[in-house]
């Protein structure tokens, strides 16, 4: 209420132009105040307009003090201001008063909600940078003290992201107490806490000394690994990673490897997970030779993991290990060490290792070689391609290019094939989906003979699907198969068949046909086009669904592009006339919008002599409203192109209603 | 050790004769005997495995939940660690993935436990050796200490809601029994409900928990400790934010009445942190903090209720006018409730101006009749209550409306000026118009 009266006189002010203290703070603080929520949340995004009503002095003094007092207020709003003040350096005045910015990121870093408190450390992070070493000490390090020695975990975890941006630059004093600092926070009562710092330690670690990483890091490392909780646990595998980074050969043989070995054998099936899922991350920090003495055993035992979860992690870094393998012997290791475990995978139990397995193991062959992809890795292939479950099915075929470059797909059509048929008739559509994509990459590899014997009579199934996104993807198939195979081709396959589909008594089927011709035109040319296409399209005008009607009219004005002036005029223009007429409105503004396309094509085929009649509009035809009337178009037909403006967003997108039912794509089984 | 695999010792379990067929004599040390015996795990995945030995532990387990039940003086001290070693290997474990992706307690059929046959039984004996009238703490505390504790409840995260109901009752008879142990507990029941809240939002047992604590609560001295106010301020407020709130809201609503039942003083916070964390887009939620909100009301003292009708209020009016009827209806059925009608009616000078707008509004507009006659039946009573702020209130709507407009009208001025203001600054800055 008090308000009222407030903008007014700030707007009085504001006629003075350009000062820096214009507006009252009441007035600003007010709308930070607002009661409605989305308003408070609107001001505070403008917070920076704010502070620069105010200028730096009054934003340091005013602003700033009633931002740290007045934090009570909902979690948005909240995040919202933590994201803003990391940006605020400039707006308080520079560098030299970064630090005026800490107190309300303080009490922001203290809040319950996660994300409020992520934003604020890492707005103060960035923050951190841009102290000076002494208001670093002077100011940054008391506030990572304090909020590491504070009551509720939330401050203390918060601190856990801070110490590496102040460690590098703090003098050696100050360093041994940030440590200290941080290796009891690894200690914490809190599991929280712990979490915190035990996702923390690998950065951590990075900025540290290397001495002090071994006498320090690596014990807290080894407690936070054996932690009574396996949520602590796993994360140390993440920091296992940055660690044995830093150390050499020897030392993470010594430091690291103990844990590391005892991670992989957890109780827990989440740790396990973690060190399945890191495993290409962990190979390469420790190196080959460790790699072969330790990780590769330890790979094998996840491979065959009693839980599923941890298997599936570790079939989908297969192929990451056996890349990185050194070159030498490499091709033994994986043959002997390896293979027979992915062996027992291919037939595994459960569903999402198998098709984990099946989305990488194509990869292997390029590793292996010509020979032993044929006679070791194939009847895997094989195997995967006739499994009960489509994902896995699916991932292998997905993935044939790896095996056409080594081994040529032909090896694998016997095989292929029923396994595409029955992909190619899922119940699930998005499994059919799914196999209509790669039918391109299918084509290409299977030859245009295997195609139009095997594979053809499934791509003109799908066009009669009874799911929109099956007929559309449909449509987009045939489009691609021309470019690959030819007019030619299509000429002689694919048009007589889409264009029969014309009298089909489903006006579905009959407005698919309209659809492959959109997508076909292009490809087919002009001659095709006129010859083939045209007359069916035309002839489709008189149908009696409007839905037919109105993309008849779309489509003439797709293939107007392609179609020579004689058709145009001859042909198209008195159809679409008669369609302008239409009874349903629609019809009409779709007639009235391909219309306008196709006069201005007309035009502008004879663009030459209309410039030098009418030299006061050059390049008018650019815009829609302003350019003269072409002489092909009819006048009386402007008003109904306004009238129907507003009808066109919704009827023709009935059709495409069903295409909102996408079910969630299937994720991944990582729960953690 | 490979994990959870199946690892039997070929140890024969066959040969001890029943409990009740020897010498009492011998029980004692047939009784342990068994109990070790018992530690030995089945892999209950493979159902063909082992037959016969599961069916033997199986009778052995009944056996012993009989002997403890009957038999006196059977709880001598060398008998605890056995117990709770047999126990302990028994039912800590690991709690496996879910089988389904992403398990949805509220869609998805739980996970029921393979191992049902024995754990049942395990829990059934450990629960009897809780409640003997022999068994005593001193000894057992020993034994039963925090580390267990903590194994406990990690368990109730189990997708299998009959272990959970048997966990409950274990862990509210320890809660009961172990006086040194009351505070780790709560303790870390706290840690497991923030990291639930803040964290994972996954936790199968947050319900069974609460179900716990509201008969804790019931018991704690007065005046009520600062750590227990933290906690329903800092951990059951914010558990009202998480989507699965309907699983456990009736146990939350229960904690939380019980606190204020206890404590009056509480009520501000609490109704303040119920305002914080409404509902957004919800309405299922919205519909059970209106709920919850009104058992609250049942219980405020009207002193209390003075400091924060004005928010609660404002709460109330936006949710009368929520298109969505069945949160519009639940908020006028407070109007329903005698006792909270009292309390209106003492504050409706207070009250009606902040409820008026909404009503007015949704007595024109509201799409659905059942509301439009409700409202009208709420705009009755006030004007029953306070004749007079009503008709002054309906004269100057227009007004009132107009007024808010103008004011939302100066505010996009101030922030269109507040922009120009930032434009020029920047184009002074980039050295386009000079300073």
């Amino acid at each position: 209420m008090a308000g009222v009266a407030g903008p007014a006189t700030g707007s009085g002010a504001a006629g003075g132009d350009g000062d820096d203290s214009l507006y009252p703070i009441a007035v600003l603080i007010d709308e930070l105040r607002n009661e409605d929520v989305q308003l408070r949340l609107n001001s505070i995004k403008k917070l920076s307009t704010i502070a620069l009503a105010l200028g730096v002095e009054r934003t340091r003094t005013e602003l700033l003090p009633f931002l740290t007092d007045t934090i009570y207020d909902e979690d948005e709003v909240l995040l919202a201001l933590a994201e803003q003040l990391g940006n605020f350096t400039g707006l308080v005045g520079g560098p030299d008063f970064a630090h005026c910015l800490l107190p309300p990121l303080e009490s922001l870093a203290t809040v319950e909600e996660t994300v409020v408190r992520d934003k604020a450390v890492e707005s103060l992070r960035q923050i951190s940078q841009e102290h000076t070493p002494v208001a670093l000490e002077a100011h940054f390090v008391p506030l990572v003290k304090r909020l590491a020695s504070g009551d509720w975990f939330t401050s203390r975890t918060s601190a856990c992201g801070l110490f590496s941006v102040c460690y590098p630059r703090a003098s050696i004093a100050v360093k041994g107490e940030i440590r200290q600092y941080f290796r009891s926070l690894c200690s914490d009562d809190t599991p929280m806490v712990r979490r915190a710092a035990a996702s923390k330690l690998g950065e951590f670690a990075k900025v540290l000394e290397l001495d002090s990483v071994k006498s320090e890091i690596v014990p807290l490392f080894t407690n936070l690994a054996s932690d009574e909780q396996d949520s602590v646990r796993l994360l140390a595998v993440e920091a296992c990673v940055s660690i044995a980074q830093l150390l050499s050969q020897d030392d993470i043989e010594a430091l690291v490897m103990p844990t590391l070995r005892q991670a992989a054998e957890d109780k827990s099936w989440r740790v396990r997970y973690m060190v399945a899922d890191k495993f290409s991350e962990l190979q390469k920090a420790v190196g080959p030779k460790i790699t072969l003495n330790d990780l590769i055993p330890a790979f094998q035992n996840l491979l065959k993991d009693c839980e599923a979860e941890v298997r599936a992690a570790a079939a989908h870094k297969v192929k990451e290990l056996c890349e990185n393998l050194p070159m030498e012997g490499r091709e033994t290791m994986i043959m002997n060490q390896i293979l027979p475990y992915i062996k027992e995978l291919v037939s595994d139990t459960n569903q999402h290792v198998k098709s984990a397995l099946a989305s990488v193991i194509m990869g292997l062959s390029t590793i292996l070689g010509k020979e032993n992809t044929i006679e070791h890795l194939l009847p895997l292939f094989l195997a995967q391609l006739k499994d009960e479950c489509p994902e896995v099915r699916l991932n292998i075929i997905s993935n044939l290019d790896c095996v056409n470059e080594v081994i040529g797909i032909r090896q694998l059509s016997q095989s292929l094939l029923p396994a595409i048929v029955e992909l190619a008739e899922d119940a699930k559509w998005r499994v059919r989906l799914a196999i209509i994509e790669y039918m391109p990459l299918l084509a290409g590899q299977l030859g245009v003979e295997f195609f139009d014997e095997k594979l053809n009579s499934l791509c003109m199934a799908w066009l009669v699907d009874h799911v929109y996104a099956i007929r559309e993807a449909a449509t987009n198939n045939l489009m691609k198969l021309v470019q690959k195979f030819g007019t030619e081709w299509a000429q002689n396959t694919i048009v007589p068949k889409v264009l029969v589909m014309a009298n089909d008594p489903n006006y579905l089927h009959r407005m698919t046909t309209l659809f492959c011709i959109n997508a076909l035109s292009e490809a087919c040319g002009q001659e095709i086009t006129t010859k083939q296409m045209l007359p069916i399209v035309l002839k489709m005008a008189g149908d009696q669904v409007a839905n037919v009607r109105f993309n008849v009219a779309k489509s003439l004005q797709k293939i107007g592009p392609i179609l020579d002036t004689d058709a145009l005029q001859e042909e198209v223009k008195p159809v679409l006339q008669k369609l302008g007429q239409d009874e349903d409105m629609d019809v009409k503004y779709f007639a009235q919008e391909a219309i306008s396309a196709v006069a201005q094509r007309l035009r502008k085929l004879d663009f030459p002599v209309k410039d030098s009649e009418e030299p006061s509009a050059p390049g008018a035809d650019k815009n829609h409203f302003l350019r003269p009337r072409g002489p092909g178009e009819d006048t009386g037909k402007g008003p109904a192109y306004q009238l129907h403006v507003n009808t066109r967003d919704t009827l023709p997108q009935l059709d495409t209603a069903e295409i909102v039912l996408f079910l969630p794509k299937h994720r991944l089984i990582s729960r953690i | 050790m490979s994990p959870g695999g199946l690892q039997l010792p070929p140890v024969s379990l066959g040969g001890s004769p029943r409990s009740t067929d020897v010498p009492s004599s011998e029980q004692p040390e047939l009784f342990l005997k068994k109990l070790q015996q018992c530690c030995v795990i089945f892999d209950f995945m493979d159902t063909l495995s082992d037959l016969k030995m599961k069916e033997y532990k199986r009778s052995t387990l009944n056996e012993l939940v009989d002997y403890i039940t009957i038999s006196r003086g059977c709880l001598t001290e060398q008998t605890y660690p056995e117990v709770v070693r047999m126990v302990s290997c028994n039912i800590f474990r690991t709690l496996p993935p879910s089988d389904s992706n992403e398990f949805d307690p509220e869609e998805d059929e739980p996970t029921l436990e393979a191992s049902w046959p024995h754990l049942q039984l395990v829990y059934e004996f450990f629960i009897r050796f809780l409640e003997s009238q022999e068994f005593q703490p001193s000894i057992a505390k020993k034994y039963i200490d925090q580390k267990f504790v903590l194994q406990l409840l990690e368990l109730f995260d189990s997708e299998d809601p009959r272990e959970r109901d048997y966990l409950k009752t274990v862990l509210h008879r320890i809660y009961g029994k172990f006086l040194g142990l009351r505070a780790f507990i709560r303790k870390q029941i706290n840690n497991i409900f923030l990291r639930f809240v803040y964290e994972t939002e996954h936790f199968n047992g947050v319900a069974e928990l609460l179900e716990i604590l509201g008969s804790i609560i019931n018991g704690f001295a007065l005046p009520l400790k600062a750590e227990h106010k933290q906690f329903l301020v800092k951990v059951l407020i914010p558990l009202h934010t998480v989507r699965s709130l309907s699983l456990f809201h009736a146990q939350l609503a229960y904690c939380i009445v019980q606190f204020l039942e206890k404590d009056p003083s509480l009520t501000e916070p609490v109704i303040r942190g119920l305002m914080k964390f409404w509902p957004k887009t919800c309405s299922q939620k919205e519909v059970m903090f209106l709920g919850e909100l009104e058992e609250i009301l049942d219980v405020i003292e009207p002193s209390q209720f003075v400091k924060i009708q004005e928010p609660l209020f404002k709460q109330i009016a936006k949710c009368v006018s929520s298109p969505h009827f069945q949160v519009a209806e639940r908020a006028l059925y407070y109007w329903n409730n005698e006792y909270i009608m009292s309390l209106i009616e003492e504050n409706s000078n207070v009250i009606l101006p902040i409820m008026f707008s909404s009503l007015y509004r949704i007595s024109k507009e509201h799409w659905n009749p059942a509301i439009v006659a409700l409202v009208y039946n709420v705009l009755k009573a006030f004007m029953e209550m306070n004749s007079t702020m009503f008709d002054e209130l309906t004269a100057t709507y227009k007004s009132d409306r107009q007024r808010e407009k103008k004011k939302e009208k100066e505010r996009e001025e101030l922030w269109k000026k507040l922009e120009d203001l930032e434009l020029k600054r920047g184009l002074r800055r980039d050295g386009i118009i000079p300073t």
